[in-house]
């Protein structure tokens, strides 16, 4: 392949880098108005009023709207997907007289200007009756809903032998208690939408910065009663998402409600404190681990009983703690696993996947265990990892447990566990960077080595679909349904599509995001944009050459074996000045054709339903210092092996991984969504949230191992959330090896200043 | 409200607008001149999504009311490329080594962090990678992991040594 493969320079940058993006914020549309969202002050109460006379009456005012102005539009959403397990509730537009976390939108006032929307939010009265609010994970706490007894949003048990039995029988058992708190994707841009009813058309057009825009076309038809062909939803340049974008919101769908209700085009930006209280987290779970293993550090048996935080609602199911349970034993071979949970209904934000998905906790349990089982046996922590991997002849691997979709069990394709490990060492120089840690904390530094292995879940179905057309100009695009929030799809779609049409990147359009261009698609997230986006232009591409031969034999009258392409045209090969370009072929096709056995147009929409997931694998090290004093923590090196199968462009992919590992620095040791005994959320700005800076974040050095997967023909593996799933894992196995036997093991993430300074060994 | 008539140069440009006293610096650029260049991220001077040069000095858009750069020389992430817009157009070297390191993904904090750093060359023409992640750590980045980002810093800080740029 000529372009796939090649660390080809970005398409989007001269736009980017010049302030040419058009971002949601960006879009100015004439007469167009400015909402400002009341949101609940309380995490649990009952709402006796909504008053809005005066904000009514403030100058520039259009209106006010509250649950009672919904209609039939203020039913529930559905929850995407279901589960027989679940007890799931989803948001409604606005909240339907009772709130159930600080945040939830209550009542939109749309004015004149975004200043005046804001200042009339003041004038809304709101009666409220605060309520008791669930803040903790035990039975007992005030109720959520109605018909989940003790806050139980939905409890799972996934199985692999008979785990008490190999509990029993295993030649040593210890047990651990691991936690991991909440945080958020925290994209620079926050959400936003743009919404305009043209009555004219029939036809609603709403541009929302969103990872999933086919899915708000199907919520904004079921809620205001549309049918898709009277829908457009364009994601426009999207500045970041990570999962914060990916489940559709209560404003994805009252916005368009608004623009429809006033007939003038409605405008909503999000401000950074509305996203720190109102936009989805994660991560929040508390783990009882129990294994069982023998002196040479095998581990025969595994138990864990874990608890979910899952907030006030369920828009995204049992999804997270299902993918902790069924990716618990990363990439290592444990014969009786036992991984269930209960996950419970809290007055907070509702947690849905945020980069990762519920496998960084899975990673941070096992490989918390890993180590553990190392200091136990008095091994090597990397000896006990290469001994408990799976092996590249044990592929592909049925890890025994269900996967999250219940399509069967986790199985991993495809990788070689054991060289990734070894090559991650290799790179990091392991044996001497512990060498060189020993004898800093010889000298009474606080310096440490860590390891941590995964596997990561990616290129999840059902399927992605891509259309290639070529028209009349001879212009190339490419929509796919999978979309772009800094992944750089424009660049490496263009270069799948380019290799299969014989042309180059430059001459290939790639528009992402947008339901006006392609009828179908399922947006980007958990690694699956390039595996199944991609395979899915990749088999569009491939047919609308096949359809080009076809009709360029037709149009130079020999036969497609006498076909040689050049570029974008294809000539007689004894005769090369007789060619015939692709615009040509695109104008012939847009006639007659039937006497070809080809349909009209020269394009191809096709899908790819991929038949599993496939996984990713890796390791990394890193080398860590801790100030005794400040406990603050260093990284001083940090090394990664990475196996995602075909790269399609090395520069983005390690682009991914770097910003995964920097997502990852920041939900181990400086991020957290702590909420206070009233349900109120004590972080509300960056200067009570750290996201990582330039100064904490190292250079990475990484290394890439490409084991093709064997289920989709360019062998392609996801990566975009890969980076950040052992960061945790990687720093508290560092941050151990730092402080040495004296002092406490790391049990729990985010660390914070304040949690590692209790760890400290006493001076 | 009572407007103020206010006049300052944006990118070369002479520009003359009346605006509210609360209006903010970066509502100005975006939403009265359409320069969308500049973004904002948090609106409370935290993230430097928003920097622009206000008289050569970084400052964030969303802290500064539009009436306090009255009379000042106003920078954005539009006037860095030299001859415009298009396809003719000249990147400036910062905008040359971000690409070709791909210090971007996204795409939103790109802006605040060319005109930290253009600013910053113009000061340091010889930084060290610890000058350059110092002063990026007013600039958070959610997708890159920054390392990109400081390298196209020091790239671009050679290139422009080279060019003997005015310092």
């Amino acid at each position: 392949m000529k372009f796939v493969g090649d660390r080809y320079l970005r398409k989007e940058d001269p736009r980017l880098l010049t302030g040419r993006g058009q971002y949601v914020g960006d879009i100015v549309l004439p007469g167009m108005l400015h909402a400002a969202l009341v949101r609940s002050p309380h995490a649990h109460a009952r709402i006796l009023r909504v008053d809005a006379a005066r904000a009514r009456e403030h100058p520039g005012v259009v209106d006010v709207v509250s649950f009672a102005d919904l209609g039939a539009a203020g039913r529930s959403f559905p929850i995407v997907p279901p589960h027989p397990e679940l007890r799931g509730h989803n948001f409604s537009m606005l909240a339907d007289g009772r709130a159930r976390f600080v945040g939830e939108v209550v009542a939109a006032v749309v004015a004149d200007s975004r200043y005046t929307a804001e200042d009339a939010r003041e004038l809304v009265h709101v009666e409220y009756e605060p309520l008791p609010s669930a803040q903790i994970l035990v039975p007992g706490a005030p109720a959520v809903h109605g018909d989940a007894p003790d806050n139980l949003a939905g409890r799972v048990t996934l199985a692999r032998g008979d785990v008490e039995a190999a509990l029993r029988a295993a030649p040593r058992v210890v047990q651990i208690t691991l936690s991991i708190g909440r945080g958020g994707g925290q994209p620079m841009e926050t959400r936003g939408l743009v919404a305009d009813w043209n009555a004219a058309l029939g036809q609603l057009t709403v541009w929302a910065s969103s990872q999933v825009p086919h899915q708000i076309r199907q919520f904004i038809g079921d809620l205001l009663d549309l049918p898709p062909h009277q829908v457009r939803v364009v994601a426009p340049d999207v500045g970041g998402g990570f999962g914060a974008k990916l489940i559709v919101y209560p404003e994805d769908v009252l916005i368009p409600f608004l623009t429809r209700r006033l007939g003038r085009p409605v405008r909503w930006l999000e401000d950074r404190l509305e996203h720190m209280l109102a936009a989805t987290q994660e991560r929040l779970q508390e783990h009882d681990v129990t294994v069982g293993f023998d002196d040479t550090g095998r581990i025969l048996a595994l138990r864990d009983r874990f608890t979910h935080d899952t907030g006030a609602y369920t828009p995204r199911g049992l999804v997270v703690p299902l993918l902790t349970a069924s990716m618990l034993t990363g990439p290592y071979r444990i014969p009786a696993v036992l991984s269930s949970f209960e996950s419970r209904y809290t007055h907070r934000v509702p947690v849905t996947p945020y980069r990762g998905a519920g496998q960084p906790q899975a990673v941070f349990v096992i490989e918390r265990v890993l180590d553990l089982v190392a200091r136990e046996t008095g091994r090597e922590r990397s000896e006990v990892r290469l001994a408990n991997l799976v092996r590249p002849e044990d592929m592909p691997w049925d890890v025994g447990l269900p996967n999250y979709r219940a399509s069967g069990n986790v199985v991993l394709d495809s990788g070689d566990f054991p060289s990734v490990l070894r090559r991650a060492l290799e790179i990091a120089g392991y044996d001497t960077l512990r060498a060189e840690a020993a004898a800093a904390r010889a000298e009474g530094r606080l310096v440490g080595v860590g390891l941590a292995c995964y596997v990561e879940l990616t290129g999840v179905g059902p399927f992605e679909a891509a259309r290639v057309r070529v028209d009349a100009g001879g212009r190339i695009a490419v929509f796919t349904g999978a979309t772009t929030q800094g992944q750089s799809l424009e660049t490496t779609f263009a270069q799948v599509a380019a290799d299969e049409l014989g042309v180059t990147p430059e001459d290939v359009t790639v528009i992402a995001g947008d339901t006006g261009g392609i009828e179908h698609g399922i947006g980007s997230f958990a690694s699956r944009a390039a595996v199944v986006g991609g395979t899915a232009v990749a088999l569009a591409a491939r047919d609308v050459r096949a359809k080009a031969l076809v009709l360029a034999a037709r149009a130079l009258g020999v036969a497609e074996a006498e076909l040689q392409q050049t570029g974008a045209a294809f000539a007689d090969r004894r005769h090369p000045e007789r060619r015939v370009p692709f615009a040509e072929l695109a104008r012939a096709a847009a006639g007659a054709t039937a006497g070809l056995g080809v349909e009209p147009g020269l394009e191809s929409t096709r899908f790819f339903q991929p038949a599993d997931m496939t996984y990713s694998s890796g390791a990394h090290v890193a080398l860590v210092e801790v100030n005794p004093l400040s406990a603050r923590v260093t990284i001083t090196g940090y090394w990664i092996s990475h196996d995602s199968g075909r790269l399609i462009n090395p520069m983005v992919v390690e682009g991914q991984i770097q910003g995964g590992v920097a997502l990852g620095i920041g939900s181990a040791l400086l991020e957290e969504i702590v909420y206070d005994a009233e349900g109120q959320p004590l972080a509300g700005s960056y200067m009570d949230y750290l996201l990582p800076t330039a100064t904490d974040v190292p250079n990475m050095n990484i290394d890439h191992l490409e084991t093709l997967s064997p289920l989709n023909p360019l062998g392609i593996k996801g990566v975009g959330e890969s980076g950040a799933l052992p960061v945790p894992a990687v720093l508290a196995s560092a941050i151990d090896d730092a402080l040495g036997t004296r002092g406490s093991r790391v049990t729990r993430m985010p660390l914070g200043l304040a949690r590692l300074h209790a760890l400290l060994p006493p001076p | 409200m009572t407007l103020h008539a206010i006049r300052l140069t944006v990118n070369g440009a002479e520009r003359h607008a009346r605006v509210m006293p609360r209006l903010l610096l970066a509502d100005l650029l975006r939403e009265e001149f359409g320069l969308t260049g500049t973004h904002l991220g948090c609106e409370h001077g935290a993230c430097g999504a928003c920097t622009v040069l206000v008289d050569g000095e970084p400052v964030r858009s969303c802290l500064l009311f539009a009436v306090q750069a009255e009379g000042c020389r106003v920078e954005t992430v539009e006037g860095l490329a030299a001859q415009g817009s298009g396809p003719h157009e000249v990147l400036h070297p910062l905008q040359e080594a971000f690409r070709a390191r791909h210090a971007l993904q996204c795409g939103f904090c790109t802006p605040g962090i060319l005109m930290t750093l253009a600013a910053y060359l113009r000061e340091r023409p010889s930084p060290t990678e610890s000058d350059i992640r110092e002063i990026l750590s007013g600039n958070l980045c959610r997708c890159t992991g920054y390392q990109n980002i400081v390298q196209a810093g020091l790239d671009a800080a050679a290139a422009l040594r080279a060019a003997g740029a005015p310092q």
